[in-house]
């Protein structure tokens, strides 16, 4: 099954007596345990789009179906239920708690998944040793670089055992080496932890890692490649 | 890591700003306690200075104290010493009672017809042993030292009466009162002698050789069959009555003299049985078990008990207005604190928005995020109401040991300066629990705004 269903979504802002349509009926399926990303120029609704798949917006119509639940059914207190169980984030500013120490960020999601302290402890070394991060357990975000920041906001957004990981643009803010980095580290995980992880960006790097790539343009989806189709076309080519 | 844990972590965050609101919430709370001590030592020493004087409960003749004051002779208790014994034997007040005692008040003439002036009085007529140990009653140590009666050990036609009586009947001389100041005397006194129908009257009286130096009053008052009655009295000494209005009226005798003044040869009365309880918070209990015991007392005159506060009103208005002032204050620094806490965590909200939006994203509920910001506030209110607290105690002790005094309405003599702060646990704990509720109160707007934002719209903010 796949882990998020849109059929027919449409979503407009409204700006004074301007209504701007974001997404215009947009019907996609992200497949479980692969690295999608939503590729498209600035202002085409990669954001939208992928605050959709997260939850933390509602369509103005059509469905949206993430883990099996159609969401847009779910209670506000329901759907951050629901969040805290199914969906990590990952963002461009990492937006860690700065109060909060490296191994307290990734405690965060599991307290609020309800998840008993002995499996929090397990979790949060486990993480925090795949991210390369154990020895800095006990600083603050501050204290940390840009690389170190994202790899915490990636240790968080898996603690939980999320279904679905969204991150928004996650190397738009760090330099070329360290974004990659980032993005084999991401890649590394998202095996690792068996979790379908669905990206904006518009960096070749991050798309060139995809399963699936979504092109978006202007509210609507111009092409959806799959990475064999876009392997085929590369021996095509050469 | 739990939602009172992350609220601390938040107000460090910000320490000057978190520091500012705490410092008008000591302030504040330091402003409260001070006057709240300052006008509960008032309270106190009020009650003292009157519990001193009249005791906590009368047991009267019904209707005494609304008619009586016009013929007290005529409200008199004939059976007053069965009803001391009745109200001292009893099991159930008796642990209770501190004192009681017989009294006899009346109304008179005073005066010193060798300068030719007289005034009228208030007398009292006081066992006085009993009395002395009525002025040792202090259930709340404060300073004040009253002591023994002047006419302790003195024969029965002593008397003591109020500086404001001496001054005006011109006894300071001889009394030597200090600071009395006398009318000149550039004329001969109008009145040398007594009028020759008080001075018949005085005639009667077994009066005592005048020695040298000695001060003597004569004093006229009305009998029980409303005929006048003079005694010739030994004034053993001026003292001072605390209160203005009484100090210019109050004449103090032994009772057995008033009541010769009263009742001359007929059975002696007293116009009132005055107990003085162990504590004051005694009063509802002893009024309770007085009313049974006087239901069942076979008494010819219907008895009533009042308490000191109905009978000195002033007491009651000094209360209320303090109470009233009181109020308006801590009114006036709620709605400063309310005020300077909401600023503090509106500004908290605009500055975490994207915090707001990344929690929430992880699935925190918008309860959570009310309650991270209520939780803040309530620290620091808790904050406030600590610090406050212990510097109301500080300053309190600066105050009571700075050796001021002051003079309060309707007293003639300075009283230390005093706020009484420590030890009154109800009004920390209500001052601090307020101080507490008022933060919180003041971040419900701002959490519940916080709470609200749109998860997409807070993540955007920059």
């Amino acid at each position: 099954m796949n882990v998020v269903s849109m059929n027919r979504i449409g979503k407009t802002y409204h700006l004074d007596a301007v209504d701007v349509p974001a997404l215009i009926d947009i019907d996609l399926e992200i497949r479980p345990n692969c690295f999608t990303v939503i590729s498209g120029p600035s202002g085409s609704g990669k954001t939208t789009l992928l605050n959709l798949i997260g939850c933390i917006d509602q369509p103005d119509r059509g469905e949206v179906i993430v883990a099996g639940e159609a969401v847009q059914k779910l209670s506000d207190d329901a759907l951050s239920d629901f969040r805290a169980r199914h969906i990590g984030f990952i963002f461009q500013n990492f937006n860690l708690l700065p109060v909060l120490t490296v191994e307290e960020n990734v405690e965060y999601p599991l307290l609020l998944a309800r998840v008993p302290a002995a499996e929090r402890k397990r979790r949060i070394g486990a993480l925090l040793d795949a991210v390369g991060l154990a020895r800095k357990a006990r600083n603050i975000p501050g204290q940390l670089s840009g690389g170190e920041r994202q790899r915490v906001a990636i240790a968080r957004a898996l603690a939980p055992s999320p279904r679905l990981v969204l991150a928004d643009e996650p190397t738009a803010n760090l330099d070329s080496h360290t974004g990659a980095a980032i993005i084999s580290l991401m890649r590394e995980m998202q095996r690792e932890h068996h979790v379908s992880f669905v990206f904006s960006s518009h960096d070749p790097k991050v798309l060139a890692e995809a399963d699936d790539a979504v092109m978006i343009r202007d509210g609507r989806i111009e092409k959806i490649e799959r990475r064999e189709q876009r392997e085929q076309r590369k021996e095509g080519t050469s | 890591m739990r939602t009172l844990s992350l609220a601390l972590r938040n107000l460090l965050r910000n320490r000057r700003r978190s520091l500012t609101t705490l410092s008008a919430m000591v302030i504040g709370a330091v402003t409260v306690l001070v006057f709240g001590g300052y006008s509960r030592n008032i309270t106190l020493s009020l009650q003292t200075s009157y519990v001193m004087r009249g005791g906590h409960l009368q047991i009267q003749r019904k209707d005494y104290f609304l008619y009586g004051s016009g013929n007290p002779a005529a409200y008199g208790i004939a059976e007053y010493q069965h009803v001391i014994d009745v109200v001292a034997r009893d099991p159930v007040l008796a642990p209770m009672l501190a004192v009681v005692t017989p009294t006899i008040s009346l109304g008179g003439i005073a005066g010193n017809f060798a300068a030719g002036v007289s005034r009228t009085i208030l007398g009292a007529g006081l066992v006085v042993a009993d009395r002395n140990r009525m002025r040792g009653w202090n259930d709340y140590g404060l300073p004040i030292d009253l002591p023994p009666s002047p006419l302790t050990g003195t024969a029965e036609d002593a008397v003591v009466i109020g500086n404001g009586v001496a001054r005006v009947l011109e006894l300071c001389e001889p009394l030597k009162v200090p600071n009395c100041p006398q009318r000149t005397k550039s004329e001969p006194a109008a009145g040398a002698s007594a009028p020759a129908d008080v001075a018949a009257l005085s005639a009667l009286e077994a009066r005592p050789a005048a020695q040298p130096g000695e001060a003597r009053i004569e004093l006229l008052a009305a009998n029980v069959h409303g005929a006048p009655n003079v005694a010739s009295l030994r004034v053993v000494k001026a003292e001072r009555q605390g209160f203005r209005e009484f100090d210019d009226m109050f004449v103090g005798m032994h009772l057995a003299q008033a009541q010769r003044l009263l009742y001359g040869a007929e059975k002696p009365q007293a116009t009132a049985v005055v107990l003085q309880l162990v504590h004051t918070s005694q009063i509802p209990a002893a009024k309770t078990r007085l009313a049974e015991l006087l239901a069942t007392m076979p008494q010819r005159e219907p008895l009533e008990v009042q308490d000191f506060e109905t009978l000195n009103p002033f007491y009651g208005q000094a209360i209320g207005m303090f109470a009233a002032i009181f109020g308006f204050i801590s009114a006036l620094i709620g709605a400063i604190v309310l005020f300077t806490v909401g600023n503090t965590m509106s500004m908290a909200v605009i500055e975490r928005t994207a915090e707001i939006g990344t929690l929430r994203a992880m699935g925190l509920r918008r309860s959570g995020i009310r309650r991270l910001f209520m939780s803040e506030a309530l620290l620091l209110g808790l904050m406030g109401a600590v610090a406050g607290v212990a510097a109301a105690l500080c300053v309190a002790w600066l105050v009571n040991h700075a050796g001021l005094t002051w003079l309060p309405p309707g007293q003639v003599d300075p009283v230390p300066l005093t706020v009484r702060v420590w030890g009154e646990t109800p009004m920390m704990l209500g001052t601090a629990a307020g101080l507490a509720l008022v933060a919180v109160v003041s971040a419900w707007w701002p959490a519940r705004r916080a709470g609200r934002m749109l998860i997409v719209d807070a993540l955007r903010h920059v």
